[in-house]
């Protein structure tokens, strides 16, 4: 309950935002945590087959972290377990903890719809619904519960994802209508909509070109001063190039074909003094 | 947060853009304190005050401190950013740019040494030139680190130039000093002190000229040696014997 009055806060319109009791509070107890969220001893299981084998790695706050490595190493998966995503995958359980400012995700009590709110997600290929520029922000938001003003909302929104003057004149144009890079901005702007703590994005950039990727890149140095970015990239120089720090996945052994985190460190140092030879050998383009 | 209305507005690579300003920024710290510590090192052997060169060597920690730091940042810019085309000229020439810096600020501690080893022994002559040498070559230094920041190639090319003042001046202390030695040769030790305080200067210059090339690297992407007139003058020293 604690967590749906604290989200009801973050909904209420922007100037009111500092005013909030709740909001101090959790930003208080949001220092207090070290991390925004931490996973403990995660694996996780599709069926039989364990996908993720023991993952211990921190996700800093206001800070972007890469998850990297070869196809197949669980990267999407791992990324998913942070917003409980993976359960809509039927067969779908996990061991271990994902800690959110400290608490547990996966703990029964807790609501997976308002785990999905505050930790956003952003996926691939962009998926704006099929509805109007406008709605694709608002509707969340409203589904959600926000009084305020739904303009100045999608404004908002619109503006940080950076694509307010491309479409302030076609707001009730269709967002399919939009081009690949704005559309994906746009779902970036629909997940800025309620207002989520952490953003995960799993491959923003690969269904666009190098302009508009760089373009991304820029938005979410952007992005991080207010939110937490977690990106899975197949592209080692974007790691290398947008995020703070990165984790390098790997499978366990190839037969039983687990992955898991095997180094997990500041991105420079990933790219420039890696620990792990493995690391080393696939940051060089030797892994085969 | 920056407000971009369109993507257009997003500047590309910005992020970029300020790290190797800030680079940059680095060099003409490193750049001056390296001017800082090559005129305290004349001043302090002028005044024949020994505390002050020691202090050179303490300075000498913090500028090869600075020096690898710079190159630490250097090294992840190529690493993470990806560098290419002029981007790469200018982080790889920084990379040698900061290690000739590096050098000059030895070149300062070279004569801090001297000072310290010549303790009690008073100065042979009077120092006239070898502080102009200094003054010399720091403002060449200083135009150096100037022009490559702004990447200005005309004034590159132009500071070498200076250096022909400097090697006069080498070449005038070194006959001067010859002179003491011919007459007595007992002030051998004592003028070649002061031949290696005047050397260090000269080498300082010399390197100023390779800061020079690079910057000249960086705008053109020419790589070429800008004629030394030290090679004109070992010539026809050459010839003269």
């Amino acid at each position: 309950m604690e967590t749906t009055k604290y989200l009801k806060s973050l909904l209420t319109p922007k100037g009111k935002k500092q005013e909030s009791a709740v909001m101090a509070q959790s930003l208080q107890s949001q220092e207090n945590t070290k991390y925004v969220l931490e996973t403990k001893g995660l694996g996780i299981y599709y069926g039989d087959f364990q996908a993720v084998t023991s993952v211990n790695m921190p996700i800093k706050r206001h800070k972007i972290t890469a998850i990297i490595g070869p196809s197949g190493c669980g990267k999407s998966t791992l990324l998913r377990a942070f917003n409980r995503m993976n359960e809509l995958s039927p067969g779908t359980r996990i061991e271990g903890e994902v800690l959110f400012e400290g608490e547990n995700l996966y703990d029964p009590t807790v609501d997976p719809v308002e785990v999905r709110y505050r930790i956003g997600m952003v996926f691939q290929k962009p998926n704006p619904f099929p509805k109007s520029v406008y709605e694709n922000i608002a509707w969340g938001a409203r589904i959600h519960g926000f009084k305020g003003n739904m303009d100045e909302l999608v404004e908002s929104c619109l503006l940080q994802a950076a694509l307010w003057d491309e479409v302030k004149d076609k707001l009730k144009q269709s967002g399919l209508a939009l081009s690949g890079g704005q559309q994906q901005r746009l779902c970036i702007a629909r997940a800025l909509a309620v207002q989520p703590e952490v953003i995960l994005m799993d491959e923003p950039a690969s269904a666009l070109d190098p302009i508009a990727t760089l373009k991304i890149e820029e938005l979410m140095q952007e992005l991080k001063k207010n939110y937490t970015i977690v990106i899975v990239t197949h592209n080692m120089q974007q790691a290398a190039r947008a995020s703070d720090y990165t984790a390098m996945m790997m499978l366990t052994d190839r037969q039983t074909r687990s992955g898991t985190v095997i180094e997990y460190d500041d991105t420079r140092v990933i790219f420039t003094n890696p620990k792990d030879k493995r690391t080393e050998d696939y940051v060089t383009g030797r892994f085969g | 947060m920056t407000i971009y209305k369109r993507a257009e507005d997003i500047m590309l690579r910005k992020t970029f853009e300020n790290e190797i300003q800030q680079v940059k920024d680095d060099i003409l710290l490193l750049g001056s304190m390296v001017e800082q510590a090559i005129l305290n090192s004349v001043e302090a052997m002028k005044k024949r005050d020994i505390k002050a060169s020691e202090r050179i060597f303490e300075e000498d920690k913090q500028i090869n401190k600075k020096r690898f730091e710079i190159e630490n940042k250097l090294m992840v810019l190529i690493a993470t950013q990806q560098p290419m085309a002029h981007d790469l000229r200018l982080l790889a020439s920084s990379m040698e740019i900061i290690s000739e810096l590096e050098r000059m600020g030895d070149y300062a501690k070279g004569i801090a040494n001297i000072n310290i080893r010549m303790g009690d022994t008073p100065l042979l002559k009077p120092l006239i030139d070898v502080p102009r040498m200094a003054r010399i070559g720091v403002d060449m230094l200083h135009q150096a680190l100037t022009a490559f920041v702004n990447e200005d190639v005309e004034t590159a090319k132009s500071i070498p130039v200076k250096d022909d003042e400097v090697d006069a001046l080498y070449n005038q202390v070194y006959r001067e000093l010859m002179t003491f030695v011919i007459q007595d040769p007992k002030t051998i030790e004592r003028a070649n002190w002061l031949l290696w305080v005047a050397h260090n200067l000269e080498r300082v210059a010399d390197r100023v000229t390779n800061i020079c090339e690079r910057t000249i690297f960086i705008a053109t992407g020419e790589m070429a040696e800008i004629k030394s007139t030290d090679d004109e003058f070992w010539h026809s020293q050459r010839q003269q014997k």
